[in-house]
């Protein structure tokens, strides 16, 4: 199981948490620590729950709802914003036929907003999973999407 | 679009060289980032046939306390926005005589605007490295850290490759280059909080908590990562080791001015032409930044204000376009240079919309340890809404001031000292946005 491994290899030190429940969220499907995760990932690691809790509800890169398989993230801070990161908003929440925060009903895309992801000279710019894309004006936005359908449906086949 | 190699081959850094040569040379000094593009990030090799870890083995030959030294004399201050001096930093962690001692690097750049540390880990992870280990052996420590925010995949994916590396070749591990010397690089990845660029909040998460930072004194330098000494730098601060080694503490006073030697990294962003990392001497003017760097603003539009060194730092307006970078001049002004981002704001854009935006952003970045910050911040937004619809009193004003120095007195850490930032230099410089939005004005 992908879990037992990545415990393991973090030798199921408390100081690798962070890295455990990262490296295990991306593993997943849905993008999110469930309950039942970690409570195993407790027992595992000999710790409390209450510990794994504290730094899932701390650090923003982790869900403990379902998500999609990839997470559109767009940054809106400043650099972004005054190079028309709204625009991008807008056309990915037409494109995906979701709102800011929500899930494709098919459960493939997630579309969050992050804080800067040192795109600056890109602006503006989004992440979706470990890919950057900057200098988008809103007719790239489709062709960015297409790719990681594409992309997914080769993962089911 | 992928933001990747193939794009930050095409840099800033490298048009502007063959656009404009003549001034290159007055306004840009290349020292930190003179191998960036010429050396593969992916292979030590091509770092060592540039003269890649030469410093390292004549940091070895020589004294710790020597090394010290060098730092020292090249008045080399933390490029991470506090501007400490490092050698000073470098010999309290030295003196401490308690064992192990640790190092760390800060990589956690999340300050919006800032991207130069990227620029840095995805050009020149080496250089970073180098500096890393002198370091380590001027000051005894025999373990160190580098923390990249999680959003930084490829610079994680990149250092980890580079750490693999310098052990395969025995610039780390035990007995580095046959000297009684051993250190070893553990790169950690951070899970989305710009708090953790705090130094303490950054050793809670190294230590693998929750990222809140603790009370200081004691400071990293006495006790840090599991409460031993620890030295912490900026990605920035790391790299400059190796030059200053190489080349002796007078080839690095000579850039810079007076009061502030060497080069800055400066992430130049917002409404400009160019936008991208250009390394720059201290002493050069925002207005050669924006204009002759940055090839000015597009459309022929004119500048609403100018953000200097992130989400936390100033807004300035153009009628200081002439301000100089550096240190005693930033601090006679009574602004901080921060960690050296420059964001241009175009006049189509209200100051309030932006100020509300920057605000926002440390509402959702507040760790909520602390009461000014974390409650400060919701009342600012609130106060702000009231400016925005033009519904603000006289009153509100003035509490808006209040808040602002409350926040700015008594936050526990710098994130809350500096989040009203944006306000203070938007009240001081701007004031008029905000007197014209008062409900009185607004009747009359």
């Amino acid at each position: 199981m992908q879990l037992s491994y990545i415990l393991d290899k973090y030798k199921r030190q408390p100081e690798n948490l962070i890295h455990i429940l990262l490296e295990y969220q991306q593993s997943k499907d849905k993008s999110f620590i469930s309950e039942d995760d970690v409570r195993f990932i407790a027992g595992e690691m000999s710790i409390s729950e209450s510990r794994i809790y504290s730094i899932i509800s701390f650090y923003s890169l982790f869900s403990i709802k379902p998500r999609g398989k990839y997470i559109v993230q767009v940054c809106n801070d400043v650099p972004c914003h005054v190079n028309g990161a709204l625009d991008i908003v807008r056309e990915l929440e037409n494109r995906l036929m979701i709102k800011m925060g929500e899930t494709t009903s098919d459960e493939v895309f997630s579309l969050e907003y992050t804080s800067c992801i040192g795109c600056c000279d890109k602006a503006p710019a989004i992440r979706i999973g470990s890919e950057t894309y900057g200098n988008l004006t809103a007719s790239d936005i489709s062709e960015i999407i297409a790719e990681f359908r594409r992309k997914y449906n080769e993962s089911r086949e | 679009m992928r933001v990747g190699n193939e794009l930050y081959e095409s840099n800033k850094i490298n048009d502007v060289n063959k656009m404009n040569e003549m001034n290159e040379i007055l306004l840009e000094r290349h020292i930190i980032t003179a191998k960036c593009k010429k050396v593969d990030p992916w292979s030590i090799e091509s770092y060592i046939e540039l003269g890649g870890y030469e410093a390292l083995k004549s940091a070895l030959q020589m004294k710790p306390a020597d090394i010290i030294r060098e730092i020292k004399l090249s008045g080399l201050k933390g490029r991470g926005g506090a501007g400490f001096p490092t050698g000073v930093k470098m010999e309290s962690v030295r003196n401490i005589d308690v064992n192990p001692k640790y190092l760390v690097c800060n990589a956690d750049e999340g300050e919006p605007g800032n991207f130069k540390d990227r620029y840095l880990l995805e050009n020149d992870p080496h250089q970073l490295l180098e500096g890393m280990i002198i370091s380590a052996f001027a000051t005894g420590v025999i373990k160190g850290f580098i923390y990249i925010r999680g959003e930084y995949d490829k610079a994680i994916a990149m250092m980890q490759c580079a750490v693999k590396q310098a052990k395969e070749k025995g610039f780390l591990g035990e007995m580095i280059q046959g000297k009684d010397f051993s250190f070893d690089v553990e790169v950690k990845s951070g899970a989305g909080a710009y708090i953790c660029g705090e130094e303490f909040a950054l050793i809670e998460s190294i230590e693998g908590k929750a990222g809140r930072p603790r009370n200081k004194p004691p400071y990293p330098t006495m006790s840090g990562v599991y409460n031993k000494p620890t030295l912490l730098n900026n990605v920035e601060t790391f790299s400059n080791v190796p030059y200053i080694i190489s080349n002796g503490y007078a080839a690095f006073t000579e850039i810079g001015t007076k009061t502030s030697s060497g080069t800055r990294l400066v992430s130049l962003s917002g409404n400009v032409r160019n936008k991208g990392v250009y390394e720059v001497p201290f002493g050069i003017s925002i207005k050669d930044i924006i204009f002759t760097l940055g090839g000015g603003i597009p459309d022929d539009r004119t500048i609403k204000m100018i953000q200097l060194g992130g989400a936390s730092g100033p807004c300035i307006p153009a009628s200081m376009l002439d301000l100089k970078l550096d240190y005693s001049d930033f601090s006679a002004e009574g602004l901080s240079m921060g960690s050296g981002a420059v964001i241009v704001i175009d006049d189509r854009f209200d100051v309030l919309e932006i100020v509300r935006l920057l605000i926002r952003f440390f509402k959702h970045e507040s760790c909520g340890k602390c009461t000014p910050c974390r409650e400060g911040i919701g009342q600012m937004l609130r106060l702000l809404y009231k400016f925005k619809t033009a519904t603000a009193t006289e009153g509100d004003l003035e509490l808006l001031e209040t808040l602002c120095n409350v926040m700015n007195q008594t936050s526990f850490c710098g994130l809350g000292q500096a989040a009203p930032t944006a306000v203070v230099s938007t009240l001081r410089y701007f004031r008029e946005e905000y007197l014209k939005r008062i409900k009185i004005n607004a009747v009359v």
